[in-house]
């Protein structure tokens, strides 16, 4: 497409901007690939030939290193594995009923009777559907990894508190650690701690530890001066000023911390489940995934999905006091009563064990053991309205993705839809796009008609036929010119990387998902978030769900997709859409509910329309909120990469996939650290974007 | 109300607080004679904030000491300094005599253990301890029993008239109860030297007049040498005995209330203080002349009476008063003239503003 090439002239009657310059100069670069695409197709296709196998050359210094380091992880191995044991069988030996008194007496302190009555609610369906071995199994590496981030958090915290010259490594490091998915460092950890619920339990709690930094972190600052000075002028030592005044009043975010840290860990157990099964919830759903059997896969994610609540809303209670002040049930919990009934639970237990020391107490058959006619059942369900869910799949397929894909360039032909366009029709595309980017810059200034002109070249090209050479100046020259040279840098850096790996096609493949996931979940999030921004009712509806949404493990969304879609790219897209979904909702809701009163009256008083006071004062306002609601929505998409692998991608997620099968350390590292590039990468960009736009309006 | 009888308890001599990149590089001369306005203009030229320049006063035992200034004048900085919580770049601060800049780390903590009580603008309570464990905090510090510690906040609390409120927590009060914690608090320890960072700057103006009364019947009590903070000038006139005030950093004057309005040190204080009324702010004793021997009057008035307060008596006729001190000076009388003078003055003001 000639048409960036084309606005250069227009452009100078205004007198051209001077960042304008190098998009310009990229406009004809472009143009020049795109001319000479079919001559060099190495413009698009980078060559096999270039690629350096630096994965091998990781995994030849690996080896070495394994070999050298391993005897004492081997030995680190053993000694977690005897708690581990230890909370196993623990857990297995008490009875349910005592775990459901102690369940029930701390859901009662955290948050009073409501949650309480869920919590037996929930453990008497797990025990009902057969899940309660399984469910324990999980929950003890829960309980071993929970502690173990907490205190490793903990201190990291007070670290990057008290030595900030240290926090930027720190940040650096907490940001991989978040980014990086979990897939991607199960194989090294394979290697060093040997097969076995063991790697779960490191993996998890090197997932789980950076909340608790980051809470620390902030919790230690957010002490007031006020707070730190009288205990200071008190005459604290340095170690009491640390327990007894900053510690107490950063708990509340603290508390914050443990709720995510568990959260974390919950989560990153059950997909630890990959490398293989213990007896565990993960694995349950897994194989019966796997199965094809999807009543039993139904029952163990809504397990999963109910713990995740339960434990979710059972930590947070103790972090944040109800706005109305504790109900009367939780103010009769006292800490002695609490003390009590988890005494007497004890109690019951040891009784119990002592009358009947083998008994399982479990059902004898859970509703598991009785899903064969749920499952035909759901079968035929899919298999009757195969042209209803066919038909869905297929129509996004052909018009959503495979443009998206391949562009209007590759799917206009008879193979795909049938036909082919004639050149008139071309001619009528450019004259589109170009008609629509002249009015973008009248009306809303030069970047935003570069923006169209980029959006109309993918469109037409698609992201796969997209020369490489022009992908990456144009996201590097974006990078320099929102957040600075050196983010520039880091975007070449990055890009540089996964070129030379010969991970580009997945590359391309992985932002070309993640892209219709986000627009998608922009599209329909935000019109939701609109809604409940303006109905109460709506709002009040969207909260539960959104609550649910967000406290499920990322596993629980491949169900219903795979379910109903089968395995492929359309599954993965709605299990990632589901995933990525709330934070557009949220912060939609957020900043249109908080744009500043003043600003919305004064705007009515005018005479605005609802629609006008929307569209020009209150969205605006609230962009920056909005901004942030994009970021974590990025950052969801890309995190659920890895896990949509398991339904069939051909991104980096399905690298990192393919390479914990292969054992291939190194490729999978790699693929693995080009998902955490492009959620870091994501993330300053808009970060500075919202800082500039802040400093700006300032 | 003279405090010059009286023994020194701070001083405070050529402190600086400078920010910036390398502030010990401009005082490292021992001996140089500092010019303190051309080396405030240098730092400032060199990218450096000099946030306190070259403060120096005493502070009498029992004194009411107030620092007033502006926001961004220095005065909570300087404040900090006299504590330590900010550490001064140059200067010396003494306490009884001693150099507190020289003191370890552990003395002083035990300094500010014992000698030391602060109060803050923002209450500065622990949100998760009662109000009397909040009071009590400073002594369980200090490793005292439990049971002497909280008999002694329960003192505490019934000092600042918060009995019945001890197991409150701070964000179950209002803000002038939790200023009451705070000074409950700051006066656990007993201490002799009594920081006060604008107490009352963060309530309403009503509980605000309650509060200064509230803090002056205390004094009475207690006779703490105290350093107050304020931007509030007309709190800064009815609390003082004596005041200084800021400006850039720098202390522009120090003196009496009534030596600041009379004879205010420049154009800034002057236009500051032009509408603190005259008769108000200057008292009996501020104005009456030495009796030398001479008979006095029979009607007397003690000398912290302010001049408003003699009005309706000189209407009446009476010439002259004995004007009675507290002990230390002469007898003195004051004439209807003098009063008639500072009214006059008071006029002329009037027209010229």
């Amino acid at each position: 497409m000639t048409a960036p090439a084309a606005i250069a002239p227009s452009a100078q009657r205004f007198a051209i901007a001077p960042a304008l310059v190098p998009w310009c100069a990229l406009a004809v670069l472009t143009a020049l690939c795109l001319l000479l695409k079919t001559e060099l197709p190495w413009l698009v296709n980078f060559p096999k030939e270039w690629t350096l196998p630096l994965a091998s050359y990781i995994n030849a210094v690996a080896d070495v290193v394994v070999a050298v380091i391993q005897p004492g992880f081997r030995a680190l191995s053993a000694l977690l594995d005897a708690p581990m044991r230890g909370a196993r069988l623990a857990l297995a030996w008490l009875p349910w009923p005592a775990v459901m008194l102690a369940v029930a007496a701390l859901a009662l302190k955290s948050s009073g009777e409501r949650l309480a009555i869920f919590a037996l609610a929930t453990l008497a369906y797990i025990l009902l559907a057969g899940y309660w071995p399984q469910s324990m199994n999980t929950l003890a590496l829960v309980l071993l990894a929970v502690p173990i981030s907490i205190v490793l958090g903990f201190l990291l915290g007070v670290l990057g508190y008290a030595r900030p010259r240290w926090r930027p490594v720190l940040n650096g490091a907490l940001d991989l650690m978040q980014t990086v998915p979990a897939f991607a460092y199960l194989i090294p950890l394979l290697l060093l701690f040997g097969f076995g619920p063991v790697v779960g339990l490191i993996a998890s709690a090197i997932y789980a530890t950076p909340p608790m930094v980051r809470n620390t972190m902030l919790g230690l600052e957010r002490v007031p001066a006020a707070i730190s000075e009288a205990g200071l002028m008190s005459g604290c030592t340095r170690r009491q000023q640390f327990w007894q005044v900053e510690v107490p009043t950063a708990l509340p975010q603290l508390l914050v911390g443990f709720n995510q840290t568990t959260m974390a860990a919950l989560s990153m157990v059950i997909v630890a489940a990959i490398i293989g099964g213990f007896e565990d919830i993960g694995w349950e759903v897994l194989s019966s995934m796997r199965k094809a059997e999807f009543g039993q896969s139904i029952l163990s994610g809504l397990v999963i999905a109910l713990l995740a609540i339960l434990i979710d809303r059972l930590t947070i209670g103790f972090a944040k006091a109800p706005k109305t002040g504790p109900t009367r049930a939780m103010r009769w919990m006292t800490p002695r009563r609490l003390a009590l009934s988890l005494a007497i639970a004890l109690a019951l237990a040891v009784v119990i064990r002592l009358a009947a020391p083998d008994a399982t107490l479990l059902p004898e058959t859970g509703l598991r053991m009785q899903m064969g006619a749920v499952n035909q059942w759901l079968l035929g369900l899919v298999r009757d309205y195969a042209w209803f869910f066919n038909g869905v799949r297929n129509a996004v397929l052909y018009c959503l993705l495979l443009p998206m894909r391949v562009g209007i360039s590759g799917s206009a032909t008879p193979a795909m839809w049938g036909f082919s366009l004639p050149p008139s029709a071309l001619a009528v595309y450019v004259v589109l796009v170009l008609a629509l980017a002249v009015l973008a810059a009248r009306r809303l200034g030069w970047r935003a008609a570069v923006a169209v002109l980029a959006a109309g070249l993918v469109l037409y090209t698609g992201f796969l036929d997209l020369p490489w050479p022009v992908f990456i100046l144009a996201v590097a020259l974006l990078a320099g010119q929102v957040g600075g040279p050196r983010l520039g840098l880091f975007a070449v850096a990055g890009f540089g990387l996964i070129l030379v790996n010969g991970l580009w096609p997945q590359l391309v493949q992985s932002l070309y998902l993640c892209t219709l996931a986000v627009l998608l979940c922009l599209l329909v999030g935000g019109a939701l978030g609109v809604w409940a921004a303006h109905s109460e009712r709506v709002s009040r509806l969207l909260k539960p769900i959104c609550d649910a949404l967000q406290t499920m493990p990322q596993f629980v969304f491949l169900i219903p997709a795979l379910m109903f879609f089968k395995v492929g790219e359309f599954t993965a897209l709605i299990a990632i859409t589901l995933y990525a979904i709330v934070p557009p909702i949220r912060y939609v809701e957020h900043g249109l509910r908080h744009v500043r009163a003043d600003v919305v009256e004064a705007v009515e008083q005018m005479g605005a329309t609802p629609l006008q006071t929307l569209l020009q004062a209150k969205l605006p306002l609230a962009l920056p909120v909005v901004m942030l609601g994009l970021n974590q929505t990025i950052m969801a998409a890309l995190s659920m990469l890895a896990i949509a692998a398991l339904v069939g991608t051909r991104d980096l997620g399905q690298a990192v996939y393919v390479a914990l099968g292969k054992a291939d350390a190194g490729m999978g590292l790699i693929a693995g650290l080009s998902i955490a590039f492009l959620a870091i990468l994501a993330d300053r960009l808009i970060q500075a974007a919202v800082a500039r736009s802040a400093a700006a309006s300032r | 109300m003279t405090a010059a009888s009286r023994p020194i308890k701070l001083a405070c001599r050529n402190v600086w607080k400078v920010y910036g990149r390398r502030p010990s590089y401009y005082f490292d001369s021992r001996g140089y004679v500092i010019d303190p306005d051309a080396l405030a203009e240098r730092l400032r030229a060199e990218a450096h904030l000099p946030a306190v320049v070259d403060a120096s006063f005493e502070v009498a035992t029992g004194e009411i000491f107030v620092i007033m200034g502006l926001s961004g004048s220095g005065k909570s900085t300087l404040v900090r300094c006299l504590s330590r919580l900010v550490e001064p770049s140059a200067g010396e601060i003494l306490l009884d005599g001693r150099n507190l800049l020289t003191a370890s780390g552990k003395e002083l903590i035990e300094l500010r253990r014992h000698a030391m009580g602060m109060v803050f603008q923002n209450f500065g309570l622990l949100p998760h301890l009662s109000v009397l464990d909040n009071v009590a905090f400073p002594l369980k510090i200090q490793g005292k029993p439990a049971k002497e510690r909280e008999a002694r906040a329960r003192e505490m609390i019934a000092l600042v008239g918060l009995e019945g409120r001890e197991a409150s927590f701070p964000h179950q009060l209002s803000g002038g109860q939790q200023q009451r914690v705070g000074i409950a608090r700051s006066l656990a320890v007993g201490p002799e030297l009594w920081f006060l960072d604008e107490p009352f700057s963060a309530l309403d103006p009503l509980i605000r007049k309650q509060m200064q009364d509230e803090f002056l019947r205390l004094q009475r009590m207690l006779k703490k040498t105290i350093i107050f903070i304020t931007h509030d000038i007309a709190e800064a006139f009815r609390l003082a005995d004596r005041l200084a005030i800021m400006r850039g950093g720098k202390i522009v004057q120090i003196g009496r209330p009534a030596d600041i309005v009379l004879n205010p040190a420049d154009d800034y204080v002057a236009q500051f203080t032009e509408d603190m009324p005259l008769l108000r702010v200057i008292t009996a004793g501020d104005i009456a002349t030495p009796a030398n021997g001479a008979a006095l009057p029979e009607r007397s008035v003690a000398a912290d009476t302010s001049l408003e307060a003699l009005i309706p008596q000189l209407a009446s006729g009476v010439g002259a008063f004995a004007v009675t001190g507290d002990g230390d000076n002469p007898p003195a009388v004051l004439s209807a003239g003098a009063v008639l003078a500072v009214l006059e003055r008071e006029q002329a003001r009037r027209k010229s503003s």
